[in-house]
Order: structure tokens, then C-alpha cells, then sequence
């Protein structure tokens, strides 16, 4: 059951040999029995996702509802649930539940979907190992000692544990695909505006992105599909109409034009990594690919300029967060200024505080110009790399992380190495475009992840070509050891 | 040591919109504290602003009003501050970008004429209120005003003296409500001003260091607070010291300014483009739309006035003042039947007077300018005189109807009747031989006496000009 | 440029963070370590180049001024750590 695909579960939901709330049931246990070691859910649903599940199984009885009703999902704890704690993977936010649901959220609960609970997350999503946040690190299920990466971590590990058919999950700079494949499932950040932001918390307003974490492409292409879409309380939200991602994924890859970027394929990529990533590659050259090599001059600086951007934009919106109208509020301060310090100083963790001081100080007097203002340019530079190497190519085809799952504590005390781990995926946030990561082999045992990147609101070939190289393949049906065992 | 003062002015124009500019909730002034303050409003995680569109139409208006010039793109950026007032921690508000460009305004004062530039007006949220009264000794915060639009609109160092300032200060109060941009509120706030003053020996070309002084209310307060900065100044420097470069609070009890120590931390507000919101684009359909809304603003409508109606300067500027006044006026001039004087004389006057004892505004002045209008009509045909108008003006105050509906029901027409008059006065003058005697000798005066009498008679409704001319030629025999 | 203690003070400040005094040294070399990653970016002139806010090239949308909120000031207040007569409450704040 646990690896059947989001078709065969609703077909199996339609033909009643199964019921949502028995799906759902099969899930919660899956959780309680394998979660206790991972740590990927950190709020359970289960009395309102059981009723939910009744609603679904109503409306699957009367004929009704799409692919997604009664399909049972996992939510990253950053988009707010009203109702249900949303805690952002943070003390700040440990008693807080949201008056209101994240759009995201709502579109996937109107498709149909049954919200199981909430995954943990590097605090704030300031992480790339899930060991930032409050309720303790993620244990990756393909090796407990290595982390699942992050921040949508939590969803990654549950998804690959098969705890849940789906998950939601959120990339500023690689957010969703380091994960997927440190985990070895598939994982899509749309394009910049297609998914709103609206409730869910924002890290770096103009990189992040809500996206899916599924098993497969397909799945993801059907879950995106629900969660994506015009939101008018979200001034950032692209009003363009996402094509049916679904219908495009059977198309032949006979002639797509894919790109290998050469500052992707440098000695920094760890080489057996590269072989795997260019046997992914030969796959869809054997089913007609066109492979050619582009530059991307100025991707090195992609990680410099990002950590100035998403600083600067963390910095101030994380200061509503100040123990006065909701969040962690420090005992008895005895003026303003101790409110703030204490509130916010044992509220938050040691890498949001980095981050925070870090856009303090780009944006400080004086510094602006040299910082901030220069990664902005940079930005623009990045971004232009991009839109020339697409005249030329249909995607751009790389690893999604230089390394696999790093073992716990490797990296936890130097940032500028975890900061590393990004560097293939962070110059798709600072462009705004869409990316994904498909399991394309092992490594020592571990996932390896091949990220695919598209052009502006190209989210369907995207898919397309991940369905396309998952027909030919069978690395995402690859289930962890011990959690192929039902609960 | 002669002295020149030189003053710039920051004013923030709550604008009217009915929400907020980032959010729709509610701006409605006086609701309980936080009832109209929403998720947006307090800044709740995941929350997100978007922007009010009759605010912008608002600020290009105010623009083209000006003759400034309309950035075709503006930018919004954070402000970084904590304030317990300010939930997001930063201040949603234009910086280097602003949507109104340079523009200028005439201000007239003891007959001269000046332009004050204006360097430029932006958009921006109001921050929530403290209060300060005790809550076992902590203050609670009220976040209703969190929010509200505010055009900040601030003008060149250009003005030289108090007067000038003040005189600024209202050309620009009423510019906004002529634009009906802001109601001019002074009291809730809805116009508020804050004042850079400095001192320079007179000659020099250099600004002397500046204080500013925030928030004052009222345009009396402006005037002293600016005379008590100007001396404090002076005093400053004459005695050797140097002015500090601070901001002021006005303190209207013992009319004098202190500085805001609290505030004196050297603040770094990090200003950066808001992600969350994009950048404001000004299509020229729009500025065309808005080039054709603005009504006809307070200086062409005085010039008008003088041409139109023959009024004198100062009863234009009077009338103009206020577009709801100008308005009434000439809507009570046509139902007067072109009685542009009159109408004025009462408009300024009587009306004005009542309004004012009952605190009522214009708009809601319980006679309408049509009634207005058909009053001084009856006074200007003398079916009554002005004195018995004023009488009619009382008695519509109190109901719905019309001047001459009253003067039918009280009988308060004035008697123009020669032959009824004559009667009258035959009779007087056969009862009162020996005035009749003194006036014929030479004393002129003892007319007065008839007239009291025969007004006294008929209650005040003779025709005093009819009345005069019978009684000159009777009393002369 | 390196980042000294006083830095970390005054950002530290700047961001309202309560940091531990032994730990200041250590937030002091992280980010001077993150500064070296980012003067990277030096590598490159980008004198003529147009800073970049936003991922696309978008411009602002508008919304009607209609109130839609209506008072929801219980529910809001549900997660405020102190509240009293609709208020939120903070240590004295002096003008």
C-alpha cells in the first residue's frame, strides 16, 4: 500500500478496497510506528484528519472529487493550519496557532486532501541539515546517522519513509530539492509566484517558494497542480494559469535540448556523485535528448549574494516576532528593551540569530551599498545567466547537492560549510525559476539526487522530463531498509 | 546680531480611504481598541500586505495638484525599528523612490505672494497608539490607526518666518480636502505636522543645525511652537553654545519645547525594498483619468470669484477656503437669483455665526443653501427688510421651510404700501405736532423719531427706504 | 571585512537579540567567516548593472478599497501573551 502511486491509491479509494479513513488510519500508524526514530512529524491531525477523512470517503461515495480526495498528506510546520500549531520549527512559535490556513494549504484541503499533521523543519527554514530546529534534528530513514538535509527536511524523511504518500515543502534556497535528494524522493520548487506565500511564514520574502514532495514526479505533478494558483493576498502571486501538469507528462523528450552548466561539474562535485548525474543524463540522451554544455558565468555567486539577500530579508521579518501580540514573551521583563532582548533572544535559535544579525548588518549604515545593494546586481547578473542559457537549451540538468546526507553534527558548527551544500540550488531561488530533484542512484547507500532546472513557468516540462527519465529508471521506487515492512 | 529663520515642514495627511493601505480592514476613527486591527494589520506570521488602490489614486492626485512630478514607478521599503506600536517591526513606507516627485505650492502672506517648494510626497502606513494610562504599570497598545494610509508630504526649507509656515500649512489643509484626499481632521489626527526650524545670521548662506519638532496639532501651536524654537535658538547661540541637531516635543501647557531624550539614540533604520510588495507602476491612463477628476483648486476658485461674483479678495479667500463653503455659496448665488454679494454678506456672516455657535460644519448646516438662497432673494426684492431677515433665518434654522413660506406665515412682509404708509404717517404727524415744529426749525434729526414710531407701529416691517423718502417730503410740509 | 565583538554588539542591538556574552566571540568569527564567503561577490564589477528586488519582472497589483475585516479582535488575541481591555500589553513605554 505505502508505495503505491497517488493514481492507484484514488483508484483503490474509488473501487472502495480501501476507505480514506483507512488509509488515513494506515498512515498515522505508519508514523507512530516508524516516526519515534526519525523525528519528521512533530504535530499530529489525527482526530481532525479521521473526520476529514469521513468527509472524503462521502464524497468519493457519491461519485465526486478528483485525484487528491482522501489521499492522506503531510504539511512542512511553516504554512499555518488554523486550529492546529504551527511553530515554524521554532521556541518562538511553540504555543502559536494560526487564526487562518495558509493558501496552499486551502487549495490542497479543497482538492480533497486529508492533512495527517505537521513536519519538522530547520527553525525559521534557516537550514540545511533539519538540526536547527527546536524540536531536535530529522534522522534521514536511509541512514539514521546522516541528517535528511533541509530545511523541508521533516518532509523529505517522511515521504522517503513512506509515512505519508505526500508532503508539502518549502525551498528559499534549496529548500525542497536538498532534501529530496538527500532522501531520494522527488521534489518540485515551481517557478517564483506560483505557489502563494500567504500563511505561510516567510523566511526570505522574495526567494521562498512552496512546492511538493512526493514519491514520484507524477505524484508531484498532480499534488502541485492542487496547491498552485493565483492568490490576490499575495501581491507576489503570478495571475497565469499553471498548464495541466498531468496531461503534459507523457510527452517524448525526443529533441529536448538539456543543458549541463560546466561551473556545475567541477571538482567540487564529489565524482561518484558526477557519475551518477551523468548516467542520468546518458538516460535521457537514450530517449532522445539533445545534451549540451552551457556556461552560467557568475553561478559561483550565487551562495555569496544569497546570504545577503535572505539575511537582510530574514532579518526584518523575523522582528515582528517580539513577545507582544503572539509568540515566546520572556518572564516578567522589567522594561521594553528586556521584552525585546529576552523575548527574542531565548525565542530564537543560534542560526536564526546568525541570519538575523548577519541582515542587520548588510543593511547597516554604511554597508548598504557594499552588501546589499551589490547583491542585488549580482542577482540581476545570475538571473541573465539563466535567460541566455535558455535561448539555448530546454532545461539545465546538474546535481542537486555536491555531497549525499552528511552525518549528524558534521556541519553544524560551520556554517559557511552547511552554506555549501547549496550551492547548486541556490542560483535557481535568486532567479526565481523552477527546479526539481529526482532520485537518480546511490552513493555509499544514499540517495543521490539529479536536479533538473526549467524556464520561467515551465513547471510541466519539468515534470515531463522527471516522468519521462522515471520511466526508464526505478530509483524513486527504492524504499529505505526496515520501512518496507508494513507498521 | 539680526537673525533669519528658516523653516521646512513634514506634514502626514491621513488619506480617506474607507481601508487600509495594505490591508481591508476598516479606518474608521474611535472604534474599541483592536477591533479594526486584523492579521495584516497586527502583523501576524505568514501574513501578507497588499496595496490599496484609492490610496494611490489618492497620492497622484495630491501630485497633480502640485505640478509635481509622478514617478511612473515607486517602490515601497522597510523602515526597521521596534516600537511596540509598530507590529512588523518595521514601518511599510517609500524612501528613495517616492510616488510624488518635486512640486510647489503659492502661499500668500501681508499681500505677497511666495512659492514654498515640495520636495516630494510618499506613501506609508501609520504605526499603532500607545496608551499610557496604568495598567499595573505596563502600557497598552491599540493598533486600530496600524496601517492607516498616510501621505507624507515634505516641503523644501523655504519658509522664513512663522507666518509663512502657517500660511503653508493651511494652503495645504485646504488643498486636501479640496481634493477630498484627507478630511483635515486636526483633532483625531488626520493632519499632522511636524516642523525643522533653524537660525542663520541674516547674509549667510549656510542652514544653521536644525531641530525638529513633531507633531503639532493645531495651527496655533505651529506658530508658537516655531516663536518659542526661534528665541530658544537665538538664546543658544548667543550664549556661546551650539544648537543640537534633535527632535522636539511642543508642550502647548507651558508653551515651550523639550527635547526627546528617550529618542536620541542614534537611530539606524536599515531601509531596504520591501519584498512583499512590488514595484507601483503610474500608467498615463491613469494620470489621464486623474488629471480629469481634480476639481478647480482653492486659487483658481478665488480668482474666479473675484470675476464672476465682483467679490473683494478677501471675501474670495474666505469662501474659498473650504471647498463645501464655496460650494454652498454658489449654490445659494443661483437660487439668490445672482445675488453674489448679498449671498456672501450672509453666507460669511449670520450663517457662518450660527454654524459656529452650534459647531456645525457647512456640509450638514441645517438651512440649505437653496433656502439661503431664497432668503436673500426676499431681501433683495424688500419684501422684507434685513433685519426681519435675520428673524426668518432663526425660525428656518428650527424647520424645513422656505423663507417665503415663513414670511406668508408670520406676516413679516414689509408694508412698501405709499398709501398705507402716508396714512400712517398723516396720522403720527397730526399726533406729534410740537417734533413736527422742531424738525421743520431745523432739527433734522427728529426724523428718527418717526421712524422708530412707525417701525414700532407696523413691528419693524415698513420699508425703511420707502418709509424715508414719504416721511423727508411729509415732515418738509 | 572582519566582524569584532562590538560589531556583534551593536547588530545585536540593532536586531533587539539577547545574546549570551560568551557566545559573542563566536557569532563574532561565524560571521566574519560568512563575510569572507560574501566578498566573493567583489570578484565582479557591477557598476552598470540595475539592482534586482524581485524574480520577476512584476508590477504591483491593486486592491479595491472595500472593508471586508470585520472585528475578530478575540480570536486574534488568542495566542497574545498579555492582554487586558482589548489591549496589548507591554512594560512602561516612555516618550
Amino acid at each position: 500500500m505505502y508505495n503505491k502511486s497517488l493514481k492507484e491509491l484514488s483508484a483503490s479509494l474509488r473501487s472502495k478496497e480501501v476507505s480514506s479513513v483507512e488509509l488515513s488510519q494506515y498512515f498515522l500508524a505508519r508514523i507512530k510506528h516508524f516516526d519515534g526514530e526519525l523525528n519528521s512529524v512533530i504535530t499530529s491531525n489525527e482526530e481532525v484528519a479521521l473526520s476529514t477523512a469521513q468527509q472524503a470517503d462521502k464524497i468519493i461515495a457519491s461519485g465526486e472529487g478528483g485525484l487528491l480526495t482522501g489521499i492522506p498528506l503531510l504539511h512542512k510546520d511553516i504554512f499555518c493550519t488554523q486550529g492546529l500549531r504551527t511553530s515554524c520549527g521554532s521556541k518562538m512559535l511553540d504555543n502559536f496557532v494560526a487564526p487562518y490556513t495558509a493558501t496552499a494549504v486551502n487549495k490542497l484541503e479543497l482538492a480533497g486532501a486529508v492533512m495527517l499533521g505537521k513536519t519538522n523543519m530547520d527553525e525559521f527554514a534557516m537550514g540545511s541539515s533539519n538540526e536547527t530546529s527546536f524540536y531536535g534534528g530529522v534522522k534521514n530513514p536511509w541512514d539514521l546517522e546522516t541528517v535528511p538535509g533541509g530545511s523541508s527536511g521533516g518532509s523529505a524523511a517522511a515521504v522517503a519513509a513512506r509515512l505519508a504518500p505526500l508532503a508539502s515543502g518549502t525551498d528559499t534556497g534549496g529548500s525542497i530539492r536538498q532534501p529530496a535528494a538527500f532522501c531520494g524522493i522527488t521534489g518540485i520548487k515551481p517557478t517564483y509566484g506560483r505557489v502563494s506565500r500567504y500563511g505561510m511564514i516567510a523566511f526570505a520574502s522574495s526567494l521562498d517558494q512552496g512546492g511538493a514532495m512526493a514519491k514520484s514526479a507524477e505524484d508531484a505533478a498532480i499534488m502541485l497542480q492542487a496547491m498552485s494558483g493565483f492568490d490576490e493576498k499575495d501581491s507576489t502571486s503570478v495571475d497565469k494559469p499553471m498548464d495541466d501538469l498531468l496531461a503534459g507528462l507523457g510527452d517524448s523528450i525526443k529533441g529536448l535540448r538539456v543543458g549541463l552548466p560546466k561551473e556545475f561539474f567541477t571538482e567540487e562535485l564529489d565524482v561518484d556523485i558526477r557519475e551518477k548525474v551523468e548516467a542520468a543524463v546518458d538516460a535521457l540522451k537514450s530517449a532522445g535528448a539533445i545534451i549540451k554544455e552551457i556556461s552560467l558565468p557568475n553561478i559561483n555567486l550565487s551562495v555569496p549574494a544569497y546570504y545577503v539577500v535572505a539575511p537582510a530579508e530574514c532579518s526584518a521579518n523575523l522582528s515582528r516576532f517580539d513577545g507582544v501580540r503572539f509568540g515566546h514573551r520572556c518572564e516578567s521583563p522589567k522594561d521594553l528593551e528586556d521584552l525585546y532582548k529576552r523575548s527574542r533572544g531565548e525565542g530564537f535559535g543560534n542560526e536564526v540569530k546568525r541570519r538575523v544579525m548577519m541582515g542587520a548588518y548588510v543593511l547597516s549604515a554604511g554597508y548598504y551599498d557594499a552588501y546589499y545593494k551589490k547583491a542585488q546586481q549580482v542577482r540581476r547578473l545570475i538571473k541573465q545567466d539563466f535567460v541566455d542559457a535558455f535561448k539555448e537549451v530546454d532545461v539545465i540538468a546538474s546535481a542537486t547537492a555536491p555531497s549525499v546526507a552528511f552525518t549528524s553534527g558534521e556541519k553544524k558548527d560551520d556554517p559557511v560549510s552547511m552554506y555549501l551544500s547549496d550551492i547548486f540550488t541556490i542560483g535557481v531561488n535568486l532567479a526565481g525559476l523552477p527546479a526539481m530533484s529526482v532520485p537518480c542512484g546511490f552513493v555509499d547507500k544514499k540517495p543521490v539526487g539529479m536536479q533538473l532546472i526549467g524556464n520561467y513557468f515551465e513547471e510541466s516540462r519539468l515534470l515531463n522530463v522527471g516522468h519521462q527519465y522515471q520511466q526508464l529508471t526505478d530509483w524513486h521506487l527504492a524504499v529505505p531498509t526496515g520501512y518496507e515492512q508494513e507498521a | 546680531m539680526q537673525w533669519e529663520t528658516v523653516i521646512g515642514l513634514e506634514i502626514h495627511a491621513q488619506l480617506a480611504t474607507k481601508s487600509k493601505i495594505f490591508s481591508s480592514a476598516s479606518t474608521a476613527y474611535g472604534a474599541e481598541p483592536n477591533t479594526q486591527a486584523c492579521a495584516v494589520d497586527l502583523g501576524l506570521p505568514g501574513t501578507l500586505p497588499v496595496l490599496n488602490e484609492q490610496a494611490v489614486r489618492f497620492a497622484v492626485k495630491f501630485g497633480l495638484a502640485i505640478g509635481a512630478h509622478i514617478a511612473p514607478f515607486s517602490v515601497f521599503a522597510r523602515k526597521n525599528y521596534f516600537y511596540p506600536d509598530l507590529p512588523k517591526g518595521y514601518q511599510t513606507s517609500q524612501f528613495d523612490k517616492p510616488i510624488v516627485g518635486l512640486g510647489q505650492l503659492d502661499i500668500e502672506v501681508d499681500g505677497d505672494t511666495k512659492t514654498i517648494g515640495v520636495t516630494r510626497a510618499h506613501l506609508e502606513e501609520d504605526a499603532g497608539k500607545s496608551l499610557h494610562e496604568d495598567y499595573h504599570g505596563m502600557t497598552g497598545i491599540d493598533l486600530n490607526r496600524a496601517g492607516t494610509p498616510l501621505l507624507e508630504i515634505v516641503s523644501e526649507p523655504d519658509m522664513r518666518s512663522a507666518a509663512e509656515a502657517v500660511a503653508y500649512v493651511k494652503k495645504l489643509h485646504t488643498l486636501v480636502q479640496y481634493l477630498g484626499i484627507c478630511d483635515g481632521n486636526m483633532q483625531e489626527g488626520s493632519f499632522r505636522c511636524d516642523v525643522n526650524v533653524s537660525v542663520r545670521p541674516v547674509g549667510q548662506d549656510e542652514f544653521g543645525t536644525r531641530a525638529e519638532i513633531k507633531n503639532l496639532n493645531s495651527f496655533r501651536f505651529i506658530e508658537k511652537a516655531i516663536a518659542h524654537e526661534v528665541e530658544r535658538q537665538i538664546d543658544v547661540i548667543e550664549s556661546g553654545a551650539k544648537v543640537v541637531q534633535e527632535t522636539r516635543l511642543y508642550d502647548a501647557n507651558k508653551d515651550e519645547t523639550r527635547s526627546m531624550r528617550s529618542k536620541e539614540e542614534a537611530n539606524d533604520y536599515r531601509y531596504f525594498p520591501c519584498p512583499d510588495l512590488l514595484p507601483v507602476a503610474i500608467t498615463s491612463a491613469l494620470l489621464d483619468e486623474m488629471r480629469d477628476s481634480l476639481p478647480e483648486l482653492p486659487a483658481a476658485k478665488k480668482q474666479r470669484f473675484k470675476q464672476q461674483y465682483g467679490l473683494n479678495g478677501y471675501d474670495s479667500e474666505v469662501l474659498t477656503t473650504q471647498r463645501a463653503m464655496a460650494d454652498y455659496y454658489e449654490d445659494a448665488v443661483n437660487f439668490s437669483d445672482g445675488e453674489a454679494k448679498l449671498v456672501a454678506n450672509w453666507v460669511m456672516g449670520e450663517l457662518s455665526a450660527a454654524l459656529n455657535q452650534h459647531n456645525i460644519e457647512i456640509v450638514s448646516s441645517p438651512v440649505s443653501a437653496e433656502r439661503l438662497g431664497g432668503l436673500v432673494k426676499r431681501i433683495a426684492d424688500q419684501t422684507i427688510s434685513g433685519k426681519i431677515a435675520k428673524q426668518v433665518l432663526e425660525l428656518m434654522w428650527s424647520s424645513e421651510h422656505s423663507a417665503d413660506e415663513l414670511i406668508e406665515r408670520e406676516g413679516l412682509k414689509q408694508i412698501s404700501d405709499t398709501g398705507e404708509l402716508e396714512k400712517m404717517i398723516d396720522q403720527l404727524m397730526a399726533d406729534n405736532i410740537d417734533q413736527v415744529e422742531q424738525f421743520r426749525a431745523g432739527k433734522t434729526k427728529m426724523i428718527g423719531f418717526f421712524v422708530g414710531q412707525l417701525m414700532k407701529q407696523t413691528q419693524g416691517k415698513a420699508n425703511p427706504q420707502e418709509l424715508n423718502k414719504l416721511l423727508q417730503s411729509k415732515l418738509k410740509g | 571585512m572582519s566582524i569584532q565583538s562590538e560589531d556583534v554588539l551593536k547588530i545585536a542591538h540593532l536586531a533587539r537579540l539577547g545574546i549570551e556574552p560568551e557566545q559573542v566571540e563566536s557569532y563574532a568569527s561565524d560571521l566574519s567567516n560568512i563575510m569572507v564567503l560574501v566578498e566573493q561577490m567583489n570578484q565582479v564589477d557591477t557598476s552598470d548593472i540595475e539592482p534586482m528586488a524581485h524574480p520577476l519582472d512584476q508590477s504591483q497589483r491593486l486592491r479595491a478599497d472595500v472593508v471586508l475585516e470585520t472585528n475578530q479582535r478575540d480570536v486574534l488575541q488568542e495566542n497574545a501573551p498579555a492582554i487586558e481591555d482589548g489591549l496589548f500589553l507591554v512594560p512602561r513605554v516612555i516618550d
